[in-house]
């Protein structure tokens, strides 16, 4: 069940990624918007507003400018009457003020309403995700890496929504920006404009250009970055094997090569990258030395106001940085749309088979269970099971022994219906489990497995899982039964000590208790074991047999059994081997048998005897 | 943070000069609307179409001079930034690698990896950040101060109270925000461990029909998520109006004041354009201020946090004169009534802990989860020094010995096997690096691994992926068992090395490496006590305490523990065997 296909996703990653399809995942998460849709029209209409109001003002400004210089002008050269008209200037100055406060008031709403609507479609969206996970099957999960699956639920869905935090609103503004301003020039002169506009194309081209190359640069700087990560990963997992077998020099050497590679990278990506803006500049300035040498010619010989000289001049600015933002958004909504393709990918996963349309329902559940030619495999290239039939009576134990990889933990998977059988099937008192809805039939099994699986919470919390609306009581009575109780009060909190994220702050055989406690809580009529190897030790063990025999009690129970003990008390021992039974019975017929058992069980003591 | 800067220092050279060509380009750029401003004084006013040109001229050659400043600083800065990570990145790293178990413990291997990775790049995105912006913002702005002053002192008036409110706003919304960044920072990793709980634990989830409960815990950090995501927006998005209409007030200001100073003949009004343009410049300056403001937080819990890997004290620590290992003894180990305790802990880890191992013999420890059986041979390799206590190996302290010379002499299976990512054939050698094709293969055939290995197309060219997540749980361990027998040390420990192992394959494999261990000390931790029955020595640890010593014969006779143990995993017939 390993997964080969997963070798190293997720961590490499280009610069710039690409959906691969950029037209339908764009409309889709447009349809995330729909909810909001009012919200967002509203945002778009103040931002518009907004950007036209402030691209009016530079001309109007202008205007005073104009009455200062031609007033001053006339005065130097003496015409008679002449003034700066202080009272035009008021009325100018006010009308301005009003446009600035407008203005303002309108992008502050529209960034005040953005937040409210783009923070409720991540809501949405995390939702989504969050309400997808439940209908996937096991097998999604088994084939997939988690960090894969993180990866996608947390980095991608932040990544959507930073960028529409920030695009939404800058795309907006800097498409309205261009056309008024292009509008505002072009009222202003048409030749001054067309030379403005003379500079795009050189400003397109180099952004296009650099952009271009930079990709190249922040691939490899990507690519780079992932090498070394993963290698720091490795070694840093790997600390104490690589001090014991004292490593560290050739360790450090290798990392200097990937880091050294890294610099590289780095700094030609942060090179190219830097030398967009001013080289951007560079061209706006020529647009304006242009401008101020061919307005003040036109000023000079033909009336142009010198008051539309410095608004030319301000709209120059504002012209030539838009675009340049236009290419980051664009580049931001590549990512963005390839990172909600990834999470849409997710909610599109087939889910689980349907739950039956009739779904049958046990009320008194027995507990026999039977296996009716059983025939599964994993991928249907390659059968693990070929033919199982089990008959298992009502209190009964089974055992499941057999070298690893033999597939003990599949049937535990069908039992479940964490994976559905190919043909045959598995029937609890008489009904196949296809026929029961998945919560029923999961309802009639406990589980403790060797995977000790808690949350970050107290441990009360952990230990109710089992049972949800159990008292504290009872909780700390399954604790007690399962031998847990001691341990969990020598904690400075006791039942109230919260476990941190990995756990780690209790030992792996308590973790191994509270999982019992959890099961024992849970009071399931079929129980479900996969003894612990190693985990739980000898002396706590002897415990938890004890405490085990009495879970077992009056129950069916199915053990993958790494203990002499169960497999002696057990009432059926299936040895598996390859995915087949190959051997059925009881402890002694089986021993009688003088087969793969009997080795089995004889090879624990080989060295021994060997001695 | 100073460790943390004082890695800056090699570039001195290099920062010096970038901060000459930022200012360069600042002074170009304030420049341009002084001469514009004579194109309007002299140009315009006296119809001199010729003095517009040179002008103009000038103009073209300042242009190109100021993004040459840029491109070269831009050079500069990128060579500065991403050389000043990889120093920092270097010294992490090789810090790290010498951490012993206590340090490395302290943070966590999941910390030090975002520590060297995320923080440094972090330090290098702010770097390129200082030089372009922290160095240009108070040049532009002393600079667009200084040119307005030039130009008229009373204008420049309105520039002096217009800036402290800006700055007011600014750090209003700084102070204001970066706090509620840092919540809901918490509250996204938050968001992050549940997913990551209910995607381990879906097997669980499902088999205990809590899928509904899970929904609500996931709910409600959602929501917890979104409402502070919302209100962090919500202020960032007063910063731009409230900074553009400071701006824009003190430009209606400057005109409406420049007017009366032009009508009073003391300013032209070429002039005055000019001044309403380095306002522009001087504002922009100072939110480019407010940026690093935001961004500031940010970047010291980063250095901090490099800085806190630099300056941690190595616990372990070669002897200032390492003795010579001595060589006329292999292979005996003498625990001194050796005691231990992590870190505060008040409790002691093991306590008293005397036994001798000899060449030859095999001793092992056994006892319940937290007795201490791995914490002893966690000492040997002097992954942690004892707290009181000494450890002998062929009868010299193991702290007058380097920790190389200790470590070549041992042969350590850890409890969970770690293999790198690479070819079945580069893990082997890693115990060995100079290992021939014979002694990977026997060490593979010891360690019952010729098997599988022999069963995969490429054999011992096989690439393990990264984590060993391409081979299982007991091909791992016996991978990492034969990782050992290659190096054919004198000493080898099994911290638990075969739980993963099916009955049958751990004894092939104990017989196998019987015949292989003939002239070695073997110490083994094991929980099976089919593993160990047959040992020479054997420790029973209960709370940190030896309270059997002996074989499985006596012990069954005389240690209450041992019998507790070996009644829960053998038959009658076997304990009276």
């Amino acid at each position: 069940m390993s997964s080969h296909k997963m070798h190293g996703a997720g961590r490499v990653s280009a610069a710039v990624e690409r959906a691969n399809d950029f037209k339908g995942t764009t409309k889709r998460l447009f349809g995330y918007f729909k909810t909001y849709k009012f919200q967002f029209i509203l945002v778009i209409l103040l931002i518009i507003a907004g950007t036209i109001l402030s691209a009016v003002a530079p001309k109007i400004l202008g205007s005073i400018t104009t009455l200062v210089f031609n007033g001053s002008v006339a005065k130097l050269q003496g015409v008679p009457g002449a003034f700066i008209d202080f009272e035009q200037i008021l009325v100018i100055a006010v009308r301005l003020i009003i446009i600035y406060l407008v203005s303002a008031a309108c992008t502050y709403t529209a960034g005040f309403v953005l937040s409210n609507a783009s923070q409720k479609t991540m809501y949405n969206l995390r939702r989504d995700v969050d309400n997808k996970i439940p209908k996937l099957p096991l097998r999604y999960f088994d084939s997939t890496t988690h960090g894969d699956i993180l990866s996608r639920v947390t980095n991608d869905v932040d990544t959507i929504s930073t960028s529409l935090q920030q695009s939404v609103n800058q795309f907006v503004t800097s498409i309205t920006t261009v056309i008024s301003v292009a509008v505002m020039m072009l009222s202003i002169s048409p030749l001054l404009t067309l030379i403005a506009i003379l500079t795009l194309p050189f400003t397109l081209l180099f952004t296009k250009n650099v952009v271009k190359r930079s990709q190249k640069y922040f691939r490899g700087q990507q690519q780079s970055l992932g090498r070394t990560s993963g290698y720091i990963e490795e070694m840093y997992t790997g600390h104490n094997v690589v001090r014991v077998f004292n490593h560290e020099q050739t360790c450090i050497d290798q990392f200097e090569q990937l880091n050294e590679d890294l610099y590289q990278n780095s700094w030609k990506a942060q090179f190219i990258s830097s030398i967009m803006m001013p080289i951007v500049n560079f061209i706006g300035n020529i647009g304006y030395v242009l401008v101020c040498v061919l307005g003040g010619i036109l000023a000079a010989t033909s009336g142009l106001a010198v008051g539309n000289i410095q608004a030319f001049l301000q709209y120059m600015r504002q012209f030539t940085n838009p675009i340049g933002q236009i290419a980051n958004i664009m580049n931001m909504f590549q990512s963005t749309i390839a990172a909600a393709e990834r999470v849409f990918d997710f909610l599109d996963e087939t889910e689980e088979i349907p739950e039956s349309e009739k779904p049958k329902k046990l009320d008194h559940i027995e507990g026999n269970v039977q296996f009716d030619h059983v025939q599964f495999g994993y991928r249907p290239d390659r059968i693990l099971i070929h033919d199982l039939n089990i008959d298992v009576h009502a209190g009964q134990t089974v055992a499941i022994v057999g070298p690893t990889g033999a597939g003990k933990t599949t049937i535990i998977n069908l039992l479940l219906r964490f994976y559905d059988v190919n043909s045959g099937s598995i029937k609890v008192d008489g009904v196949d489990i296809r026929d029961m809805r998945r919560e029923d039939l999961r309802s009639i099994f406990g589980m403790v497995l060797q995977d000790t699986w808690l949350f970050g919470g107290t441990i009360m919390e952990n230990i109710r899982y089992g049972k949800l609306n159990a008292t504290d009581e009872e909780v700390k009575q399954a604790a007690k039964s399962a031998f847990a109780d001691s341990f969990i009060k020598t904690l400075p909190e006791g039942y109230d000590t919260m476990l941190n994220e990995e756990a780690n702050n209790i030992s792996q055989g308590q973790k191994q208790l509270l999982t019992i406690a959890r099961a024992i809580l849970s009071d399931p009529p079929i129980m479900i074991l996969d003894e612990a190897t190693s985990s739980v030790d000898t002396r706590t063990e002897l415990l938890i047999q004890q405490a085990m025999k009495n879970l077992m009690h009056g129950r069916t129970n199915f053990v993958i059994a790494h203990r002499l003990s169960t497999i002696r008390h057990a009432d059926m021992i299936l040895v598996l081997k390859d995915g087949d039974i190959i051997e059925m019975g009881n402890h002694d017929s089986l021993m009688a048998q003088h087969g793969f058992y009997y080795n089995l069980y004889n090879s624990q003591f080989a060295s021994s005897q060997g001695a | 943070m100073s460790h943390v800067i004082g890695y800056l220092k090699p570039f001195r050279a290099k920062i010096f000069l970038a901060v000459l060509l930022v200012a360069g380009q600042s002074a170009c750029d304030l420049l341009l609307p002084s001469f514009m401003s004579s194109i309007v004084n002299n140009g315009i006013a006296q119809n001199n179409i010729g003095y517009i040109f040179a002008t103009g001229f000038i103009m073209l050659l300042i242009t190109l001079a100021g993004c040459a400043c840029t491109v070269g600083a831009g050079y500069l800065a990128a060579r500065i930034a991403a050389g000043y990570s990889k120093s920092l990145r270097s010294a992490v790293f090789s810090k790290v690698e010498n951490y012993s178990l206590t340090e490395f413990d302290t943070f966590g291997a999941s910390s030090l990896i975002t520590r060297t990775t995320n923080d440094t790049q972090q330090m290098q995105t702010f770097i390129v950040m200082g030089i372009r912006v922290v160095v240009s913002a108070p040049i532009t702005f002393i600079g667009g101060v200084f040119m307005t002053l030039y130009t008229d002192i009373e204008l420049a008036y309105i520039l002096l109270a217009a800036v402290p409110v800006l700055i007011g706003i600014l750090l209003f919304i700084v102070l204001k925000a970066s706090p509620r960044f840092n919540v809901m920072q918490k509250k996204i990793d938050r968001i992050n461990q549940i997913m990551r709980e209910k995607l381990t634990g879906v097997r669980v989830i499902r088999a205990f029909n809590t899928t509904e409960h899970e929904r609500e815990r996931f709910a409600g950090a959602n929501e917890d998520l979104m409402k502070t995501a919302r209100s962090v927006h919500r202020l960032m998005a007063s910063m731009v109006p409230s900074l553009t209409l400071v701006l824009n007030f003190v430009t209606i200001g400057v005109v409406w004041f420049g007017a009366t100073r032009v009508d009073q003949g003391f300013l032209q009004a070429g002039n005055l354009m000019a001044v309403v343009q380095y306002v522009v410049q001087i504002m922009l300056s100072l939110v480019m201020v407010g940026m690093i403001f935001v961004f500031l937080p940010r970047v010291s819990v980063s250095a901090k946090r490099i800085e806190e890997v630099l300056t941690a004290e190595a616990t372990i620590v070669d002897p200032a004169q390492s003795q010579p290992p001595a060589d006329h003894k292999r292979g005996y180990l003498t625990f001194e009534n050796v005691s231990f305790r992590y870190g505060n802990s008040e409790d002691l880890a093991i306590e008293n802990i005397s036994f001798e191992a000899r060449p030859g013999q095999t001793t092992a420890i056994i006892g319940s989860t937290g007795s201490g059986k791995s914490t002893i041979v966690n000492l040997i390799p002097r992954f942690y020094d004892p707290t009181s206590g000494r450890i002998l190996l062929n009868g010299l302290d193991i702290k007058d010995i380097t920790q190389h010379d200790l470590r070549e002499r041992i042969g350590f299976v850890p409890q969970r096997a770690v293999l790198f990512s690479g070819t079945i054939r580069e893990n082997i050698c890693f115990g060995k690096k100079d290992a021939t094709d014979e002694q990977v293969h026997h060490a593979a055939e010891i360690a019952q691994a010729l098997d599988f290995i022999q069963a995969k197309p490429e054999g011992f060219d096989s690439y393990i992926s990264q984590g060993g997540t391409n081979v299982s749980g007991g091909q791992k361990q016996r991978l990492s068992i034969a990782r050992a027998i290659v190096k054919n040390p004198e000493i080898y420990v099994f911290d638990d090395s075969f739980s993963a192992l099916d009955f049958k394959t751990d004894a092939t494999l104990r017989a196998a490496l019987k015949k292989e261990t003939k002239d070695a000390t073997v110490i083994i931790v094991a929980q099976r006590i089919s593993s160990i029955m047959d040992a020479d020595t054997i420790l029973v640890l209960d709370n940190g305490r030896v309270v059997g010593k002996g074989t499985h014969k006596e012990l069954l006779a005389s240690c209450q523990v041992y019998r507790e143990i070996a009644s829960s995993q053998l038959s009658k017939e076997e304990m009276d065997a």
